[in-house]
């Protein structure tokens, strides 16, 4: 029979290795279950984070990532990047798409959920929950076909609408004027209900009290949304957007790739996108591993900085 | 406080500007669906397609359906959605139980070694070689495995564990049950409502897949639905010819939209409460 898994604190010994192989023992289903977790997260996980170092090689396919020649000089992948006129191109791109993102998709959700808040009629109001949710789980594929049939250039709703009243056709998917625009509008409108629900949470926590006190006081509702509802909220609103600081170079692949097309590359060709084709598609595995590596490192970089930001600022308000 | 007037204008613009949210979110679905079964004569009569078309067509729907590799895409998208859902619950369980217990030797080496896979990843080449040297590219497995568990799951369901009493495995373990035996009898019945909310996640997460499907995948047999809308996305629009029982290539895509999206926006509204609940796990621990 097994033994009883949480027993009594183990008494501290001198032989300490002795005591903790003493008591992993007893807790040997527990690994067992851990094996498969553990399994996935070393292959698929932790060996590529070894792979990076193809970054430094000059990796070819047949001699794999182990017998690939080393690099000369080292640094060799990243200086053809760093002087290549892609480097600036794709980190101008990568960090305004995602600017844009966080800047503009900032507020619609925030109004979004004090209009909800505001709405006291619950059917009306989880009604338009459930509508505005939805777009958070159709595919960027989905998404993709959406915007054709509103914004093609041969038959798409706008241009139809421009064509009745006797205009010229915007080419809005194939030009670059518009592409970044498209981008930033098409996340504002999948996340606009569901990023509400976390501000809505937070305005379910705030102090009844505050709002009957502002009432006393005579203020009207938009009033008590200033001076009551936003406050309450401030905190979140503030982590949300440290912490999303965070992810300034992943500007969204997936909708990218779906998305872009030759003529806007100027503008929408990420940091991720361009790994993909030097990688995949040219087959430029070192490159594209150090570019994919510089872009890993600055995200450290990035998310530990913000995240450290987000608990200093924390503590302070808590 | 006396109901004032402008009160009365607040409640009206406060609806006003919700039904428009409202209607935003679904104008588009349905305009794509209305261009999905307009007919080829109403096109050329209108001159292009417009918002409610006087008649009805699923000329598209069966063009696709019989003549097109989108049932083949189907299947492989339910199958792999069927078999990874599973299997991402039963690694995601199994990794988070133990976490869950405070005093396993190594827990926190094991928390921080997948808490570090949130910061920091190899990026997709080299994730792409070790799928490669694993054997796994196209075939079903690549677009399963590579990310079989989300770490932020794991964090859930691991929180989610912590919070049950502790005296339910005391008795369980005196009455001499084995750990596999007390999770799948006492833990597993418990965490239904939090297994069901994360399942809804990943199998979402497997209807849309795409990016492991074009990194991994170049067999078309093995194209999952995402995939293959798309490249139907991406034909260009043919020049609309005279004839009268053609269908637009404009129609045939929104169909495709239509056919991928459906099964999502059927299931949704039922299970909404679910996924709203997981947002706010979620944002908890985050």
């Amino acid at each position: 029979m097994e033994m009883p898994i949480a027993a009594q604190p183990r008494a501290e010994q001198p032989r300490r290795l002795a005591s903790f192989f003493g008591s992993a023992w007893r807790f040997r289903a527990f690994y067992v279950m851990l094996l498969p977790g553990l399994i996935y997260y070393v292959l698929f996980k932790y060996l590529p984070m070894y792979g990076v170092i193809i970054a430094f090689k000059d990796f070819n396919m047949s001699s794999g990532i182990l017998h690939s020649a080393w690099a000369h000089p080292w640094n060799k992948h990243f200086l053809t990047f760093l002087h290549s006129p892609y480097f600036s191109q794709l980190l101008t791109n990568t960090v305004l798409i995602s600017v844009y993102k966080l800047l503009f998709g900032m507020v619609p959700p925030i109004a979004m959920a004090l209009l909800l808040n505001e709405c006291r009629v619950k059917w009306f109001r989880s009604l338009i929950q459930t509508l505005t949710y939805m777009p958070h789980f159709l595919s960027w594929v989905i998404i993709y076909g959406i915007l054709l049939a509103l914004l093609s250039q041969s038959s798409g709703l706008v241009n139809q609408w421009i064509k009745d009243i006797g205009g010229e056709t915007i080419p809005f998917l194939t030009s670059t004027s518009y592409f970044r625009s498209i981008l930033v509008s098409s996340e504002i409108w999948q996340n606009l209900g569901w990023g509400a629900i976390i501000y809505l949470a937070a305005i379910a926590g705030i102090d009844p009290t505050l709002y009957e006190a502002a009432r006393a006081d005579g203020a009207g509702r938009l009033r008590m949304i200033w001076h009551v509802t936003l406050p309450g909220i401030r905190t979140v609103i503030i982590m949300l957007f440290i912490l999303n600081l965070g992810h300034l170079l992943d500007a969204g692949f997936e909708q990218i790739y779906i998305m872009y097309n030759i003529q806007v590359y100027p503008v929408a060709d990420i940091l991720d996108t361009w790994v993909f084709r030097t990688g995949l598609q040219q087959l430029n595995f070192s490159l594209a591993s150090a570019v994919g590596l510089f872009k890993a490192a600055i995200g450290l970089v990035l998310v530990l900085g913000s995240n450290r930001i987000a608990r200093i600022w924390g503590e302070g308000i808590w | 406080m006396v109901k004032s007037s402008q009160d009365r204008i607040f409640n009206v613009v406060t609806v006003v500007i919700l039904v428009l949210c409202g209607a935003s979110a679904v104008f588009p679905l349905l305009y794509v669906l209305s261009v999905s079964v307009t007919p080829f004569s109403e096109v050329l009569k209108n001159g292009g397609f417009i918002l409610i078309p006087r008649s009805v067509t699923l000329d598209a729907y069966h063009k696709l359906l019989t003549d097109s590799g989108l049932p083949r895409a189907f299947g492989v998208t339910v199958l792999v959605t069927a078999i990874g859902t599973v299997l991402n619950l039963v690694v995601t369980a199994l990794t988070a139980y133990p976490l869950s217990r405070r005093k396993l030797p190594g827990r926190s080496f094991f928390l921080m070694a997948i808490v570090f896979t949130l910061l920091f990843n190899g990026g997709i080449i080299p994730t792409y070689l070790v799928v490669k040297e694993l054997g796994l590219l196209n075939s079903i497995w690549a677009m399963i495995l590579p990310n079989l568990v989300w770490s932020f799951n794991v964090l859930i369901m691991k929180s989610f564990y912590e919070s049950l009493p502790e005296e339910l495995f005391e008795s369980a373990r005196i009455d001499g049950a084995r750990e596999f035996r007390i999770l799948w009898t006492i833990v597993a019945p418990l965490s239904v409502p939090v297994t069901l909310t994360i399942g809804l996640f990943y199998t979402v997460g497997h209807w849309n897949e795409f990016f492991q499907a074009i990194m991994y995948v170049s067999d078309r047999m093995l194209f999952p639905l995402q995939v293959i809308v798309r490249e139907i996305l991406i034909q260009t629009q043919q020049p609309l010819e005279n004839a009268e029982n053609m269908t637009p290539t404009e129609t045939l895509q929104m169909a495709s939209v239509i056919l991928a999206s459906l099964p999502i926006i059927i299931v949704y509204p039922f299970l909404q409460k679910h996924f709203t609940k997981g947002m706010l796990l979620g944002s908890i621990k985050g």
